[in-house]
């Protein structure tokens, strides 16, 4: 639905692959301009250590800082996008999917892998904004409600981690029903009695709020994460009003209910584990 | 008045024909029924050879056609007694969502529609079909009520998308709708989900769950409107039409990518020209569907429709080398 609206307002960089550059040893803080070093920054989550700027990031660095060493298995990447419509805009959808392939080394929007975290076996998923503005399609629907299928069969804790601009334009009605197939399976999941926490960060928009990005047992949000369903333009352009400093952000959300906590992400992992060390213990 | 859409225009100007010469004819007396009929022969053709090519973008304009019925006409036609009930118990009463509790034959059931004004106060009353937060959770408590007292859920979509403000922001439009789609999926009654207008994206499957999905002929049903597409890929408004083919958002794709079940033909010229005649297929299809979906128990029926979605989508699934 509003995969593009960030990317309009100016805001997204892409700094995983500016972080990844092999030349870029230093990146600057986009807030507050520091030069920050990339060993120092991973260290910290991607954190900026002067202003606590959080720096958008992806499922490889969420699996590396979140699983054990880093020690994960990567599930269901055999499932892979199709040009069902054959959708064609400025360019096909083919050429877009391979392009965006190409430049993240992904296969699709979200990557999905169980690992240990702490003490605990979890089933995570993790959306990848640089692929097509993290859009959910047929895949990411598909991959996601396996991971909660998964999940459900192996008696494990969910974690689903969103970044996402919304539904995908060019599978039509298809990426529309993934809405209802993954939350279909998260009210499957309840019933194992094991949590599902969501992790909001920046941004988590249309479709994807409006399923399983809300749907948490507990809804985390990342500090300033943009976090809605219809976009800040179409906002604009709906009701020909400014919207206030900080509306839809996380700290927004809180206030009118909708997240349980704001969390740092240098404090994401801690706190993921205190939940589960008192929801999960047998 | 009669709003013609631009295509139709052949159609309006053979009728004007037509009626001209009729009224010569009997200002004058002379006999002119051969040529009159070959001028109707004529009608006959051109409107199936319209009606029957719309393209994508004509299959829009009919299904925002302003003269189409709307939910409600909908309701009050199908059923023979009908009460509606107001509020989400929460913080409001949202107009552009409606909801009740009717009688169909020997069934009761709850009712729920999107609806839209017909003319410029009651279109802003209900504000042009797009629901805020209040009314998907006056839908929800509605199909909990219908889940609490044993009677099915029967669904009209009609809606250009959930509401994009500040008040459903607030609010919590992405929760309310997420909350929708979990329930529905596992609410222990028979869903029917009527597609009647226009089905645009989230706001539209916010009570689109179900477990028959029925589109009639000339409406449209996609994960965004033509025009928003268009204006995000092509950036701008005008590449609406091509947005609209892209997009097979119509019932026969929409029947092609599996995301509906059954496409309910209209009248030639759409459902406004002979409303009774789609009240009554409705009508009927409700109640030839109804029963055999009543005889399931609850703890199939989840099950199946959990199935039914788990399906839907498109993927090629790689399988592991040996
Ligand atoms: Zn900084």
């Amino acid at each position: 639905m509003t995969w593009y609206l960030r990317k309009e307002e100016g805001i997204r960089t892409s700094p995983t692959e500016k972080i990844g550059a092999p030349d870029g040893l230093w990146v600057k803080c986009p807030s507050c301009s520091k030069p920050l070093h990339i060993k120092e920054l991973m260290q910290s989550q991607y954190v900026c250590p002067h202003c606590s700027y959080h720096f958008p990031i992806g499922s490889k660095e969420y699996f590396r800082f979140l699983f054990e060493n880093g020690e994960h298995t990567v599930l269901f990447e055999e499932i892979e996008p199709i040009d069902a419509l054959g959708f064609v805009d400025s360019k096909p959808y083919p050429q877009r999917l391979a392009e965006a392939q190409k430049k993240t080394g992904l296969s699709e929007a979200v990557r999905c892998a169980v690992g240990p975290i702490g003490s605990h076996t979890v089933a995570v998923a993790v959306m990848d904004f640089g692929f097509i503005g993290g859009s959910m399609g047929s895949v990411v629907g598909e991959r996601i409600a396996r991971t909660i299928r998964y999940a459900a069969e192996h008696t494990l804790p969910l974690l689903i981690i969103s970044r996402s601009g919304g539904a995908r334009m060019m599978e039509g009605s298809l990426s529309l029903v993934q809405m209802a197939k993954t939350a279909a399976w998260l009210a499957q999941y309840a019933k194992t009695g094991l949590p599902y926490i969501s992790v909001l960060t920046d941004p988590t928009m249309g479709g994807v709020t409006a399923s399983f990005a809300m749907l948490g047992d507990i809804n985390i949000a990342e500090p300033k994460a943009l976090i809605g369903f219809a976009g800040p333009r179409v906002i604009r352009e709906a009701t020909g009003k400014d919207l206030p400093p900080g509306f839809q952000e996380a700290e927004f959300q809180l206030d009118h209910g909708f997240v349980d906590l704001i969390v740092d992400r240098r404090e994401l992992k801690n706190t993921l584990l205190r939940l589960w060390d008192m929801l999960c213990s047998r | 008045m009669e709003v013609i859409l631009d295509f139709e225009r052949p159609i309006v100007e053979l009728e004007g024909r037509i009626a001209e010469t009729k009224r010569l004819a009997e200002q004058t007396g002379l006999d002119i029924s051969d040529s009159l009929s070959a001028l109707e022969e004529r009608l006959e053709r051109l409107k199936h050879d319209i009606y029957q090519n719309l393209s994508p973008w004509q299959r829009v304009q009919l299904a925002r056609h302003p003269s189409r019925p709307y939910s409600l006409d909908y309701i009050h036609a199908i059923c023979e007694d009908f009460i509606e009930l107001h509020g989400d118990r929460c913080a409001g009463d949202d107009k552009a969502i409606v909801g009740g509790i009717g009688r169909i034959g020997v069934h009761t059931a709850i009712l729920i529609g999107q609806q839209k004004g017909r003319d410029t106060k009651s279109r802003q009353y209900r504000n042009f079909g797009m629901p805020n937060p209040e009314g998907y959770r006056k839908a929800l408590r509605l199909m909990k009520l219908a889940e609490r007292l044993r009677k099915p859920v029967i669904t009209f979509i009609d809606t250009p998308g959930a509401y994009p403000g500040t008040h459903a922001e607030e609010f919590g439009q992405a929760e309310a709708i997420a909350r929708n789609l979990y329930e529905m999926a596992q609410l222990r009654v028979p869903i029917l989900v009527f597609i009647i207008g226009e089905g645009a994206s989230g706001g539209a499957l916010g009570i689109g769950v179900g477990d028959k999905i029925y589109m009639l002929e000339n409406t449209w049903y996609s994960v965004i409107s033509p025009e928003s597409c268009a204006s995000i890929l092509w950036r701008s408004w005008e590449y609406k039409e091509k947005a609209a083919e892209a997009l097979h958002l119509s019932a026969t794709d929409n029947l092609k990518l599996g995301t509906i079940d059954e496409i309910l033909p209209e009248p030639l010229g759409g459902a406004h020209k002979n409303p009774t005649a789609v009240f009554r297929l409705v009508r009927e299809k409700i109640l030839q569907d109804l029963p055999p979906l009543l005889s399931i128990a609850p703890e199939e029926l989840v099950p199946l429709r959990l199935e039914k979605y788990s399906k839907m989508g498109r993927w090629r699934e790689k399988t592991a080398s040996p």
